[in-house]
Order: structure tokens, then sequence, then C-alpha cells
């Protein structure tokens, strides 16, 4: 800044704009922040986005959400509806589902901005979930980041959270049906279920207290909580640096991007307008959450597709796999005089524990077979970690699984096959389905591996086919640039760790199970071209092109 | 790719072993040379940067416009029609996007073609360094001796005890949050009242229903007399009463001991709500007698007393005694014999409170 | 509607049309009164109409209904099923069935409408039934409000409460409504067809299915004030959309952001 003038004579700002920044910042010391900050570098990568896309989507939410807090009201009292829209005129109903249709059909932009905020918090879970598919799939999870990676985690399940209250608050006859659903399972809880029910419902289902308690969670405390993630998590991200993708110029030591101020502040914040823009484009032309066509929540109709959003999906899908009774053993059954519901109990919590236990700790999982404890700050690409980018794609797969399972009666509507098929197909897939997309997943892994090995060996294919003397035919390769053939060959392959004896000289068990896990981890590899063997294939190009040229043909 | 036809990795080269990594690794070449742009080289280019950048936040403006216009144009009186509201909504939609993307793109766009885009490369440092950790540990340890709370364990001692209990009452005060639920969800609308059975009736209009109204293949959406009386706790009732009535050849139902005659003339009642977790069973497919639930497509065969036939729930959906009073009216002739709706920890206990 | 629909198909259908611009011109209400007398004619049977229906039904329904449609194996006995079963069942296509699956599905007409109207009559004298509904009951002026609470309760289960259809066991489903006549509707609900629960006067009155149908109409005519409404299909749509176009336009943006000028 400016302020480089001797200690002794006062600085004197000339402008009007400067005595004002001068004045704050003799209060505040933003000149030592903005030196901080101010030219910090950060990566540039379409993957590095998504999370962006989450916060932004948050500040939506939030200015959205405040618009619609002045026109709801979260009273379960009983009203009849004498708004504009015909079709529910004077039909009984909650004062919140008469206020979500007023805000909808005569509050002027009201159904915008609800539109605005549903699709929103349906795009605000989307990207967090891509966001942490990117980091699980390149590694950068790894030290020093494993605790931002549980911050991620926690605002996920924040962020889910946020939905479903949000999801229930307009009282609607969907709604409803997925508190009664929620009720339906949390009774399932062994010992405590029905108090926690009746304690949650302020007594029996319905009851009149649920849409109140629920709004003060989503307008207060779980937002709050979501912030002060947020505020961790970036703080976290400043402390790290960001990571960035392996290429020439780029080790773990320093951080290749643009500088903050002006290039990727500007590119930041104008994505920002974007995010806004898309979402808008969204809420204007298309419909979410027709809340006038479910019509007010009454406990005896239900709608044909009741459905959670897709966040709760993968919950409800496992629901719905579940079988209830297997050849003539039923999953709920009395013991010691009580009942014990596992057919709910089981797809409600295991799928989901399991998905949110192995998220949290797998950085420490991966760490404890890898026994890798240096810092890392360039990425894998994830064909260069075959087994993490496996185990990745068969906990997605899983995921799918159960996601397709919740909608498992449309898939049977629209592709003319029987519910039941569909119901079967999926119940085997969600054993199956994780076991063949880890063995895909990691030969197409390693298959790319040993492409690039090719390409980084004998350069790559430029379409030139020449004849030899001899009389065949051979495309030319030409070598690749130093910078293109770091980007092949820049990377580790480990080979599997034995089992190492502890100080006491003694290979224990544990350790035992350790060196099995790494084999199975590192065994399958590809090592990346070294310079001896860049050196013979080149010679050896020379030399005799054809034979080597051969033995490279499909 | 390579011939490596037997699939096996272990074959596309050599095995590196570990320490090998380290002699035979590529030298990093180093950030590659900086490419110019067009706008670096050509002042017309730049220029013509500068004007697109420009016409997208002229596109803002006219998006910022068109949101105003709508939102005061447009008004959604009393006989605003559905068309109405579409078009206003969608012109507030467009002209936001407008305004947001205009302004975007066109920031973006400046920092892209404009803005310098030299990758600069900064030093990363570490996380925590040894003197600082040193420093840290030295002050850590200051304070604890400085509050003396090794040396004086009673103090350590009460206070741990002091700030476990310190909690209770926050969790205390959640105590009324509702009632307890001692048997309330054992016990429907349907129990006769005052030695009177409730009749089935309509829902939603709550007319009563004559046992010759149910034709064969009908199905009626029923609430118990009264339910549409109630002020106090009305879904809360409906939720546990809500029952399917539904007439079938009589011959097609099998019926278990101690259930006869809780039929009439191949009309039955069962139970709504599904006992997986609470949804409302209400597909009745009449040629196949299957009731089937749309939350999660627990099925249920009519015929063999709602026994579970595909699909996550476990029990069969409880069936309402009906039988038909002097006026021709049908009444429930008890409450149900077990808990309706979903299990719970205290359920069977409750069936054998009912049954006792 | 299902008149229009028949008639387009006609060589006049452009003179047709143009007669049907010059109504439209000169007023709604004229256009009304015509088509309430086409079809307040159809409940009319004469004897020669059950005659005529008595052929054709034996040419083309008793392979599986049986003479005098007392039913086979094949198919059921439609002795008292009444004009409405027919009139639904073949004026929507269904019947004749083109193969045995999960369910009879929609698809052309195999019946012109008057052959239609023959066998409903033919059906009909065979013993009495649900009758085809006169036409003040299909005129869409009934309580919206009072027939969406009926829809809600008696029929969303199935057909979803927008009416976009659902999923039953086995293959079977609940049709979506949109373009479904309102004669067709109500008498889907009085009749029952296949699986579908019948829905008599006693259950649901005469002016309870007239409600029924105005609300259908209504939705169906008013569309979604949101936009597009994504098959109306609920959440899963929703979701579908947002990971599909959502973030594929998202996705867009950031790799246009991220790449290098020229």
């Amino acid at each position: 800044m400016s302020a480089s003038s001797t200690a002794d004579v006062p600085f004197e700002a000339k402008t009007k704009v400067g005595r004002f920044t001068d004045f704050v910042d003799e209060r505040v010391g933003g000149s030592g922040i903005l030196r901080e900050f101010g030219r910090k570098v950060f990566p540039d990568h379409w993957s590095f986005m998504f999370g962006e896309v989450a916060l932004y989507s948050f500040v939506i939410l939030l200015m959205s959400g405040t618009f619609l807090t002045f026109f709801f009201d979260p009273s379960m009292a009983e009203t009849h509806y004498d708004g504009s829209y015909t079709p529910l005129y004077n039909v009984e109903m909650s004062v919140a589902y008469s206020s979500s249709l007023n805000i909808s059909f005569d509050v002027r932009g009201g159904l915008f901005m609800r539109q605005v905020h549903h699709w929103a918090a349906l795009l605000f879970v989307a990207s967090l979930g891509v966001h942490m598919l990117r980091v699980f799939f390149t590694g950068a999870f790894r030290k020093p980041r494993e605790m931002n990676w549980v911050v991620g985690g926690v605002l996920l399940i924040l962020a889910m959270a946020a939905g479903f209250t949000g999801y229930s608050l307009p009282d609607d006859l969907l709604s409803g049906n997925g508190l009664r659903i929620i009720d339906g399972v949390i009774k399932s809880i062994p010992v405590i279920g029905t108090y926690i029910s009746f304690f949650l419902f302020g007594g029996e289902f319905p009851g009149t207290a649920i849409i109140g308690r629920l709004y003060v969670l989503h307008i207060l405390l779980v937002p709050a909580l979501i912030l002060l993630m947020i505020v961790i998590h970036l703080f976290m991200v400043v402390v790290h640096k960001h990571t960035q993708y392996p290429g020439p110029g780029r080790n773990d030591g320093n951080v290749v991007g643009y500088p903050l101020g002006p290039v990727y502040a500007a590119k930041a914040g104008g994505f920002f307008f974007i995010v806004f823009g898309v979402i808008a484009l969204m809420a204007a032309a298309f419909t979410i959450n027709p809340i006038w066509n479910y019509g007010p929540y009454d406990p005896s109709p239900v709608s044909a597709g009741t459905q959670p959003d897709w966040y709760i999906g993968f919950v409800d899908g496992a629901l719905r796999l579940m079988p209830g009774v297997v050849n003539d053993f039923h999953f709920e059954y009395v013991i010691f005089g009580q009942t014990l519901t596992l057919n709910v109990l089981l797809p409600a919590l295991v799928p989901a524990g399991i998905i949110f236990t192995v998220l949290f700790t797998y950085p420490w999982i991966e760490r404890w077979i890898t026994k890798d404890n240096r810092e890392h700050h360039v990425l894998d690409r994830p064909r260069n970690a075959p087994t993490r980018t496996a185990i990745g794609v068969a906990g997605f797969t899983w995921y799918c699984v159960m996601w397709a399972a919740a909608g498992s009666d449309l898939i049977a509507t629209h592709f003319h096959v029987s519910l039941n098929d569909v119901t079967y197909w999926l119940r085997a897939l969600f054993f199956v389905g994780p076991i063949i997309a880890f063995i895909v997943t990691k030969r197409v892994a390693l298959a790319l591996q040993r492409k690039d090995r090719e390409i980084a060996l004998h350069g790559r294919e430029t379409g030139r086919i020449v004849r030899l003397p001899h009389g065949e035919f051979i495309e030319v390769h030409a070598p690749l640039d130093d910078y293109k053939q770091y980007k092949l060959v820049g990377f580790e392959s480990p080979a599997p760790l034995p089992a190492q004896p502890n100080e006491h000289g003694v290979v224990t068990r544990k350790e035992k199970r350790r060196a099995a896990l790494s084999k199975w981890f590192f065994e399958d590899r590809v090592a990346p071209a070294t310079p001896a063997e860049v050196e013979a294939a080149h010679g050896h190009h020379e030399a005799i092109e054809g034979s080597e040229q051969k033995s490279l043909s499909h | 790719m390579g011939n490596h036809s037997d699939g096996s990795p272990k074959h596309s080269g050599t095995v590196a072993t570990a320490g090998q990594n380290e002699v035979e690794k590529f030298q990093d070449p180093g950030l590659p040379p900086h490419r110019l742009r067009l706008a670096d080289t050509d002042p017309k280019a730049a220029k013509r940067a500068e004007r697109q950048v420009a016409i997208l936040f002229g596109v803002s403006i006219v998006g910022t416009l068109i949101f105003l216009g709508a939102y005061f144009a447009i008004d959604l009186g009393d006989d605003s029609t559905i068309a109405t509201i579409r078009n206003q909504n969608l012109l507030l939609g467009l002209g936001t996007a407008f305004a947001m993307l205009g302004i975007g793109t066109g920031i973006v766009h400046w920092a892209k073609a404009l803005m310098p885009d030299h990758e600069v490369s900064e030093e990363r440092h570490g996380i925590r360094t040894e003197e600082d950790r040193q420093a840290a540990v030295r002050i850590v340890d200051d304070i604890v001796e400085e509050t003396g709370i090794k040396r004086r364990p009673l103090i350590r001692n009460t206070l741990l005890g002091a700030v476990a209990l310190a909690p209770l009452p926050a969790i205390a005060v959640f105590g009324d949050l509702g009632p307890r639920p001692d048997d309330k969800l054992a016990h429907t609308m349907w129990a006769p009242q005052d030695g009177k059975l409730k009749r089935l009736t309509r829902d939603p209009d709550g007319t009563p229903i004559k046992a010759s109204d149910v034709t064969i293949g009908s199905a009626f959406h029923v609430i118990p007399e009264g339910l549409n009386e109630l002020h106090e706790g009305k879904l809360n009732e409906k939720a546990k009463a809500v029952v399917l009535l539904m007439r079938l050849n009589p011959d097609s139902l099998k019926i278990s001991p101690g259930r006869e005659d809780w039929s009439y003339n191949g009309i039955v009642a069962y139970s709504k709500i599904c006992t997986h977790v609470g949804c409302p069973v209400a597909l009745y497919e009449q040629q196949t007698h299957h009731l089937l639930c749309p939350c999660h497509q627990s099925t249920f065969d009519l015929t063999q007393e709602c026994k579970v036939i595909f699909g996550p729930a476990s029990r069969p959906l409880p069936q309402l005694p009906i039988a038909v009073d002097a006026e021709g009216y049908l009444v429930a002739t008890s409450d149900f014999k077990e808990p309706v709706g979903p299990s719970y920890w205290e359920r069977d206990e409750h069936e054998r409170l009912i049954n006792s | 509607m299902k008149a229009l629909s028949q008639k387009r198909r006609h060589p006049l259908a452009a003179i047709a049309l143009l007669l049907m611009g010059l109504l439209l011109t000169g007023g709604l209400y004229a256009v009304a009164t015509t088509v309430n007398q086409a079809k307040a004619e159809t409940t009319t049977f004469s004897a020669s109409d059950t005659e005529e229906g008595k052929k054709l039904f034996e040419a083309n329904c008793a392979t599986c209904h049986g003479m005098g449609a007392s039913g086979t194996k094949d198919g059921p006995s439609l002795v008292g099923v009444g004009a409405a079963a027919v009139d639904f069942q073949v004026g929507t296509g269904r019947m004749p069935m083109q193969m045995n699956g999960p369910q009879a599905q929609k698809k052309p007409l195999q019946f012109n409408e008057d052959q239609t109207h023959q066998l409903s009559a033919y059906v009909a004298s065979l013993g009495a039934g649900p009758a085809i509904p006169e036409e003040h009951l299909l005129d869409e002026k009934g309580n919206a409000a009072e027939g969406g609470e009926l829809f809600r309760v008696n029929c969303a289960m199935c057909h979803n409460a927008a009416a976009a259809g659902g999923a039953l066991t086995r293959g079977k489903f609940a049709p979506a409504l949109a373009d479904v006549s309102g004669k067709h509707i109500y008498e889907a609900m009085a009749t029952g067809p296949q699986n579908m629960p019948v829905f008599n006067d006693a259950n649901i009155s005469p002016e309870g299915k007239r409600d029924i149908v105005t609300f259908l109409k209504k939705i169906e005519a008013n569309g979604s004030p949101g936009g597009a409404d994504l098959g109306s299909l609920g959440p899963v749509a929703e979701g579908l959309f947002v990971w599909v176009a959502g973030l594929g336009v998202i996705i867009a943006f950031t790799i246009w952001l991220t790449s290098r000028t020229s």
C-alpha cells in the first residue's frame, strides 16, 4: 500500500477515499491482511470450483430464505384457504400450508423466491457431494487435510439436515407423508424410539408442534452450524493453501496458480453471479416442489411417487430394498416381550452408518495401510491411485443403487417393467454392484496408466502413416515435449510395504494385517516410465523402429 | 495400448522396487513458458474484449430492468390466472438470470481476456515449526503450573464433577417437549363409546356407509363416525383410525379362527396405515386383491388377511372387526385388536394389553 | 374432445378446421352448445343400435367374452357391466385387447364412435349396469376444490396427486389422466376397469364425480405456475434435473472459467 513513508512523518492520505480507508486501516489493521492475502496464489482447475458452487448456493439460500421468512407462518392451526388458487379454495388446511400457498400465488415474486430457494438447496447438497467426490478421487484428503475432510463430511450431514427440515415446512401432503416415514423410522429405535417420537412431535403424530420446531431448526440452528463449519473449513483452506494437480513446475513445496488479486478474485467473484444466474434460470422455467398439487397434509391420502428430495433418497431406497419377510423369517420379532423392528432399523441406519463411518475414517485407514505420513499438496490423478479410485467408485455405486431404489416405481412406469422385478434386480445389485464396480474401475485405471506409460515411452500418435522400404506401414510417433512427458511420468507408484517388526523385533498380528492390506492396495501397479527406459525405448526406436511399432500395435 | 494381452500389470514394464524410484525419476522441467494471448499482442483484440465485457454488463442492466418491469407491471390481483403467475415468474427469473449472468460472465471474461494471466508460484511454508511447538509447550506448562491444578486434586476433582453435572439441567429442560407415550398408540377412535358402536363413514365428508352401498370391487376410504366433529387432535386420531373398506367374493377370503365375525358378506375393513413406516396403504387392485403401499411398495394380500407378500413390511395390516347395525349401516364391533401403524418397542406389550 | 380427434382424420378436416375457427371467433358459447347436443345424443339407444351392436360383438368380441357376453376363460362376462364400461374400454382403445399382458393398454381406437355406441347399446341390453354419464355431469362446472379433496383421498395414491400416474404391482400401472376425456374419467370411476376399484354412486356421488372431473380438467388447463412441470413426478425428477441440467450447466461454466483465452 501507499504507507511507505518514514515512521516519524505520519501518513496523510490525499483523497477522500484514501482518508476513509486510512481511518479504517488504523483501527483494524487491514494493510496487514491485504499484504498477506492480496496476492495469495490459487491453483485454477474446473474441478476445484464445486466447493465454491456449494458456498455460493448457501449464500443464495440465506438471501432467498430470509425473504421467505417474512411471509411464512409455521403455525399448524387449522384454517380455510381463501387465497387466489381456486382448486384449493375453502379447503381445510394448516396456516403453514396456507401461507406457503400465499407466497406462491399472492406475493409478487414469492413463487420465484420459493423456487430459487429449493433449486439452490438441491444444488447446494449436490455440489457438496461432487466436491467431496473430487477431493476423494484426487487424494486431497491426505495429510495435512484430514480434519478438513471431516469438517466437510459434517457439512454434508448438516446440509442434508437443513434440506430435510426445509422440505417439511410447507406442511403439504408430500412433506407430511415424509414426516410420517421419519416418525415410523424413529419408532423403530429400540427402547427410546417411542419417547423420541413423542418428544419430537409434542405427542402423537402429527400433533401441532412439529412444523414450528423444524422451522426453528431450519432457520436458526442448522444454518448457524453450517456457517460455523464453513468458517472452520475456509480457515483451514487458508492454513493449508490449496492443493494442485501434478504437472511441470508443481511440487509439494509450492503452489502454482493465479494471484487472488485481481485474476482469481475476479473469477471467483464473477462465478458467484454465474451460479446465481443459473439457479435463477432454473427457477424461472422449471417448477420445483409444486405444493399446490399435493394439497394440505391429511393422514389419510397419499400420492403415488411420494419420495424425499434426492439427498435423502438413498435412505428411502434402502428402506424399499429391505425385505420384511424372507421365506418365513420375519425381520420384526418380539424379544423379551418387546418389539424389535429390524426391517426398518437395519436399512435406515446401517447403509448410512457405513457410508459416513467409512467417509469420516478413510483418511486414517489409508494412512495406516500405506504408512504414509508425509504432507501431500500435489494431487493424485485418479488413475494413479487405482485401488483408492476403485474403492471410491464401489462406494458411489453402492450409494447409487440405493438412490435408484428410491425411484423404483418411476423406473417401473417409465421403462415399462415390473415394479417387483426392479426391486429384485436392485437387491442383487446392492450386493454385487460395488464388487463389479471395484474390479472394473481398477482395471480401467490400470489400463489408463499403461496407456500413459506407452505414450511416455514411445511418444504420441501423429496420425501420419509411413510405408517402410520392406513394405510395412507404420504410424509415426512423435516424442513428447518435456512438460507433457513430465505430466505422464511425474507420479509415485509405491510398492506394497511388507510387515515390519516393532521396537521389540516382533511382527505383530495387526502389522501383518496391515501388510496384507498394503499388498492388496499396491499390488497391481504400473510403474512410471524412468529416464533410462525412455532412453532405451528411444534408442531402440531409432534402430529398429518398425519392429518396435509392431509390438505396440493392437 | 501395448500388447499386454495377459492383463497383468506387472508385465507392463520393469517393476520399480522401493528406493529405485528415487534414483530413476524424471527431473521436473519447471513451469512451461508463458504463452501470450491475442489481447496481449493485438490492441484490436484487447479493444474487442473490452467491448464484449461492456456488452455483458449491459445485458445485466437489461435483466434488472426486465425484473423491475415484471414486478411492477404485472399485478397479482384476486382474479389473476395461473398463466399470469407463470409469466411473471418467468420474467422475474429471466430478469434475474440476465442480471446475474451478465455481471458474472462479464467479470470472468474481463479477468480471462484482459487481466494478466501469468501463473505464479508461491512457496509453501511448514504448517508448524518446531520452534513454535516448543514455545507452545512451555506456555501450556507454565499455565498449568500457575493454576496449580496438578497440586490441588481437590479443586480438580470437584471442578470435573461440577462440569460433568452442569449440563444435566440443559437436558432436563427438554422433558416437556412431549407427553409420555403411555398406551396412546394402542387405542384408536374405533372403540365403542358408551356402549355405542362407531359407524364407518366416508372420508372426507363423514357420511355413514350402508353394507348395500359396498358392491363387489368397491373400495371405500373410511373414517370413524364423529371424527370430523373433533377439534382438538383431529389429525392425530385420523392418523390412527383411517381404514380401507373393500368387498370381494366371500369365497375368496381365507378367514382364520377367531375372525369369523369380523367381516360381513365379503366386506372387510383393514387399517390403511402401513405396518412398515406408516404411509397410507391405499392402492387396492380389485382383481388381484393386492394392497400396495406407494411409499416403499409393501404388498399385502387381502385374501390372506393382508399377509405381506412383497416389500419391507413384516406384519399384516390390522383388521377392523365390522358388522351391520339395525339400520343397515356398517359399524365397528370393537377397536382394532392390535396397535395400528408402524411397530415400536412397546408394541407387543400393548397388543397383550388390548387382548387381556 | 374425443369427437374432435376422431373427425380430425376425415378428408374434410381442413374445412372443418376452418369452420371451427369461425365458430370459435363466433363465440365460445355457440361451440359449447353444439358439443353438448352432440354428446347428449349418445345416452339413448335405439333397437337398431342394439341389433348392430350384437353383430359387431359377435364378430369382434365373442372369441374372448363368449356368445351372449357370458364370458370364457379368456375374458370376463360382460353381463351387467353397463354401457359405461364398454364406452370406456372400447372408446379408449383398450378393447379389443392386443395381447394378454399385465393390463390392457390404451391404443388407437379399433371402432368408430357409432360402432362404440352400438356395442355399448348391446352390452347395456344384457343387464343393468352403469350408464354413460349424462352431459350435465361432464360440464366441468362442479366444485374443483371439493373434487380435489375427493381425488386426493380416493385416487391420488395410484394416479399421483397431479394425475401424472403411478406404478402398481408386477408391471401394472395407473395411467396419467392428462388428455383423458371427462367422460372416460367418469366411466372409469363408475365401472372400475381392470384393477381399478369401483367407485359406485353410493361411494362417490355423481356430483362428486363431476367435481373430480372439474378438478382434473382445471389443473390440466391451468398448467404449472412455476414453469415446465418436469412430468409432475415429484422430487425424483427434480433431483435428476438438478444433477443433469443444473450441475451440467455449472460445469460448462467452470470449464470456460478456468480455460485459457486464446
